[in-house]
């Protein structure tokens, strides 16, 4: 631990820039899954629904959405 | 080095949403619980005063999960995995921030960006359209609401992002203190207008016609053929806890991804930047010093 933030005593004031351009597919993607799962949870079988009629993940999360501040039923 | 990043930021994410759910079974179950109770008496009531005049019942919804399981796992999962999500989010935006918002420190930029994430994912939304306990909030409306909540949430992430901007391009001129000022003043002033502009739940055409003009979904006293009163209104009290208990939690969620983000990243920055390579070269480099 302490060998670990050794190198660290004089960290940069200003972090480096990051390739972003070079990462940005992963940048992207990461997004893009983090926003489904937002869907899901907060969204999906409510307003739009991609599993047709079925309530299952609504009825699941029920509480979680409430209290998250979506709007439900 | 972007992949790490993600990793800490869905691990921060997930401690932040765990804390929430403990703090939900506690402080927010109850609540929930009061609400349901509320609805099933009022639904009750309902049903005596259609059957009195001559109205055939309205069928209830099926159960797909317990109440336990509602209230035990399945607000842990949500919240959990909803953690994970900004966690990724966050990590996303920390990545593309570093070193472009000037001379912000590691630990400094994490909790400013989780403090983003606080008010564009929620609270800004929030103001507009509160979160609100079951029994609050009529079926036929869903889609308009849904719509709306994402609107409002879309529009103050957008806002955020430019007034960042709008306070990057001012600061030559005008300085930190005052570009950062009118940057919130700008945000502000736009997402006012949009607020303005956004109707209010209960303004909602479905619901205009079947209650008459009203603010919010709040259900009113139920009354009868002769005007008296036979069901109470939502207590105020429960509406109240609710809704400051849902600011706390998103709160603790946001709070703790960022304190728990902030060290991790500042090591794996001062890492980095002290071989001006990745982390394995630098472990091949610490652990023998390690042993020693």
């Amino acid at each position: 631990m302490s060998s670990l933030s050794a190198p660290g005593a004089t960290p940069a004031a200003t972090p480096l820039v990051l390739p972003a351009a070079k990462a940005a597919l992963l940048l992207a993607g990461t997004a893009v899954v983090a926003l489904a799962v937002y869907y899901f949870i907060g969204v999906d079988q409510g307003a739009y629904s991609v599993f047709g009629n079925d309530m299952h993940v609504h009825e699941f999360v029920h509480d979680a959405r409430h209290f998250l501040g979506f709007p439900c039923h | 080095m972007e992949k790490r990043l993600i990793l800490r930021g869905i691990l921060a994410g997930a401690a932040g949403g765990l804390l929430a759910f403990l703090f939900a079974r506690i402080f927010a179950e109850p609540l929930i619980g009061r609400a349901m109770d509320y609805e099933s008496g009022r639904d009750a009531a309902q049903a005596a005063l259609d059957k009195a005049a001559g109205l055939a019942p309205e069928a209830a919804d099926p159960d797909l999960f317990s109440r336990t399981v509602q209230a035990d796992v399945g607000i842990g999962v949500g919240m959990v995995f909803f953690g994970m999500a900004m966690g990724a989010l966050f990590a996303v935006v920390y990545a593309i921030c570093l070193g472009r918002v000037g001379g912000l420190g590691a630990r400094n930029l994490a909790m400013l960006v989780a403090l983003g994430g606080f008010l564009g994912f929620y609270l800004v939304p929030f103001v507009k359209y509160p979160a609100n306990p079951p029994s609050i909030g009529h079926p036929d409306t869903i889609r308009d609401r849904g719509n709306l909540y994402l609107v409002m949430v879309a529009c103050s992430i957008l806002l955020l992002v430019l007034a960042v901007w709008l306070g990057k391009r001012l600061k030559e001129r005008l300085g930190k203190w005052n570009a950062t000022l009118l940057a919130a003043l700008g945000y502000a002033v736009v997402i006012g207008v949009v607020m303005a502009v956004l109707p209010s739940l209960g303004e909602l055409s479905a619901n205009v016609r079947e209650f008459g003009h009203h603010a919010t979904e709040t259900p009113l006293p139920l009354t009868d053929s002769h005007g008296r009163i036979v069901y109470p209104g939502f207590p105020a009290d429960t509406l109240f806890s609710f809704r400051f208990y849902s600011v706390a939690a998103q709160l603790v969620l946001w709070g703790v991804l960022g304190l728990v983000f902030a060290p991790m990243a500042e090591r794996l920055l001062a890492r980095r930047a002290a071989t001006g390579g990745d982390g394995a070269a630098v472990r091949a480099r610490v652990e023998p010093a390690a042993g020693a």
